[in-house]
């Protein structure tokens, strides 16, 4: 695959670069490399999708971010991460959170025995200003149904849970959270629903958000820009029109486009795989 | 038509922020804290003095319960060497009374300071590591501790022990029981209304998460690491308030008298009441507290005039307290202070099941 920071380079200049990722290698344990040179660029304000298979490191990317990495014996052993100017590679996932960038993880993981707003002030954990209260408020614009939910909040539906995962995000007022797999065991209505609203938060709050996702279409069609990952590497880039057109893209994560389904058994579309790769 | 005084409240609704995090949920509840609080200032009036030791010893092992309950139910950690926190706290009132003549009435506050300056150095390496390590580690701090305090002569008495003087203010002394309850009760209400106030805070819901998912915790900000190391240090703070409570009770403190079996009990105490529950923690020490007290009454019942019978009986009253915990382990492990909302519950439901 030829450089990505090629193609990076030819997008317009004039976008604020956020968040920066320039070529890193992530090992787990000292001994799996699990990224092998990744680079993207996040700009301000806008949403961007992190696409591929199972295992191709979208996760640990993220997690390279938030600096989870730390937690689960992983490390950034090359490149840089640079979020506003600042190098954050291998920092405590802690000051990353007061830099400004929230993670919500996938699986949601609320905390079960709090009530729907004790996680929502958890969410405020890092901050000290007093409109925490009006922020409530605005998660409960975004997911009214949550309001209504007074009980734990691990009697909440999937969905629910989920909309309280993003709500806690927003809680925290960061510039960019980090989305992985919203859409995990939701239903299609629901996931419809979620990233409608997953967009216009981003929109309406200017949250930038990077968003790693397995419904591709879904995640294509609301997202500005979009890069396909494929064991530990970034094989294609564009915007969410131009991968949506893309032919490789139909055929392997999209399913279909005009021409007829493939599988991945056809021989023809493993040789394509790998010129791709 | 009934009229409106007569109904049953059908449920709880809090329709505010301000009602879902108020210390007491119902008017109810506040109204029987209230009214236990002052049932407890009259009480050593008719109160004999064996039922107020037992108040007392309740009074002073809630207390450094309360405190384990802090790291174990809240924040999910574990710690097998409370009783020795509980000891530090009560050697160190007595040596600061002894040593600086400061009233008791500064030494037990200050004496809780001490200890919670000790649970944040043990704390260090402790908020690193998890489970059986944990486990291990604080077991090691129980022992490590027990060996100071035999050998320390300068500050516990050594193997002879330390006087502690009884509580005075204003040369007033507090040293029969009856003044002596008041002294616990006061330490009772702040240690439990500081607890309750500390748990539904920012650090409290911080603790929570720690316990419940900590990858969580971390990308909300919190530093695992700095809250697994306070949670010992005010595990330790109410420990060494209770332990000094008890060393100005006695008016005598020994270093035997902080064992690893204490320790146990202080776990058996929490288990019981309810893990991550602050009034459980008080119901489970006062069962642990009258367990025996109430074998005892039950064994001389049954022996009759016997004596022989009375000690062959004696053994049940040892086991009893293994037994409860185990009984509790598969029939109630979210303890006594589960029982009671789900008796709540059902008088709130009644006649109807959900």
């Amino acid at each position: 695959m030829a450089e990505p920071a090629a193609k990076i380079a030819e997008k317009p200049v004039e976008k604020e670069i956020l968040l920066s990722i320039n070529n890193i290698e992530v090992v787990y344990d000292e001994v799996i490399l699990v990224l092998r040179g990744i680079s993207l660029d996040v700009p301000k304000g806008e949403l961007i999708t992190l696409l591929g298979p199972n295992g191709a490191g979208k996760s640990t990317t993220l997690k390279a971010i938030s600096g989870l990495l730390k937690t689960e014996d992983g490390k950034v052993t090359r490149g840089s991460i640079t979020y506003k100017g600042e190098s954050i590679a291998n920092s405590d996932p802690d000051l990353i959170v007061r830099k400004g960038i929230f993670q919500v993880m996938e699986g949601r993981r609320i905390i079960e025995d709090m009530t729907v707003i004790e996680n929502l002030r958890l969410g405020a954990f890092t901050r000290k200003d007093r409109g925490v209260k009006d922020d409530i408020e605005k998660v409960f614009h975004y997911f009214p149904r949550l309001k209504e939910r007074t009980g734990l909040s691990g009697y909440l539906s999937g969905g629910e849970q989920q909309m309280l995962a993003i709500g806690r995000a927003i809680m925290a007022k960061p510039e960019m959270i980090l989305l992985d797999e919203p859409s995990m065991g939701l239903s299609p209505l629901l996931v419809k629903e979620v990233f409608e609203i997953i967009r216009s938060i981003n929109k309406e709050q200017g949250i930038t958000m990077l968003l790693v996702e397995q419904n591709a279409n879904m995640a294509l069609h609301s997202a500005d820009y979009g890069y396909v990952m494929e064991s530990g590497k970034v094989v294609l880039d564009g915007t969410g029109q131009e991968l949506l057109d893309n032919e490789d893209m139909k055929e392997f994560y999209l399913a279909g486009g005009d021409k007829e389904r493939k599988s991945f058994k056809n021989l023809k579309s493993y040789k394509r795989r790998k010129r791709w790769m | 038509m009934a009229s409106a005084h007569s109904r049953m409240n059908c449920g709880e609704f809090r329709t505010t922020y301000q009602q879902d995090t108020t210390i007491f949920p119902t008017p109810l509840a506040r109204r029987t804290a209230i009214f236990s609080v002052i049932f407890l200032l009259v009480a050593p009036y008719f109160l004999n003095p064996y039922y107020l030791n037992l108040g007392i010893q309740i009074g002073y092992y809630g207390i450094a319960a309360l405190g384990l309950n802090m790291v174990v139910g809240f924040t999910g950690q574990i710690s097998l060497g409370h009783a020795a926190f509980f000891g530090f706290g009560a050697f160190a009132s007595a040596w600061l009374n002894n040593t600086t003549g400061l009233p008791v009435f500064f030494c037990i506050p200050l004496a809780g300071a001490m200890t919670m300056a000790l649970g944040l150095i043990v704390g260090i390496p402790a908020g690193r590591i998890k489970g059986l390590y944990l486990a291990i580690a604080t077991l090691a701090s129980q022992y490590i501790l027990e060996d100071f305090f035999s050998r320390a002569e300068w500050f516990t008495g050594g193997s002879y022990g330390a006087m502690a003087n009884p509580f005075s203010i204003f040369g007033f002394e507090f040293d029969n029981d009856q003044r002596y309850f008041y002294v616990v009760l006061f330490y009772v209400v702040v240690m439990f209304l500081l607890g309750t106030n500390l748990m539904r805070s920012r650090d409290g819901r911080a603790f929570v998460a720690v316990r419940d998912h900590y990858l969580s915790a971390e990308i909300m900000g919190i530093n695992l690491t700095k809250y697994r190391i306070l949670s010992f240090g005010i595990s330790s703070l109410y420990a060494g308030i209770g332990g000094a409570l008890f060393a100005h009770y006695l008016g005598f403190v020994s270093a035997e008298g902080f064992t690893i079996g204490l320790s146990i009990q202080f776990l058996g105490m929490i288990i019981i009441g309810g893990l991550g529950s602050v009034m459980g923690t008080l119901l489970g020490t006062a069962f642990m507290v009258l367990l025996p007290e109430v074998m005892e009454a039950g064994v001389g019942l049954i022996g009759g005039g016997s004596s022989s019978l009375i000690q062959a009986l004696a053994y049940i009253r040892e086991m009893a307290i293994g037994l409860a915990i185990i009984l509790f382990l598969i029939f109630e492990p979210d303890g006594l202070a589960h029982r009671w909302r789900m008796i709540k519950a059902y008088w709130k439901l009644y006649p109807f099941s959900y």
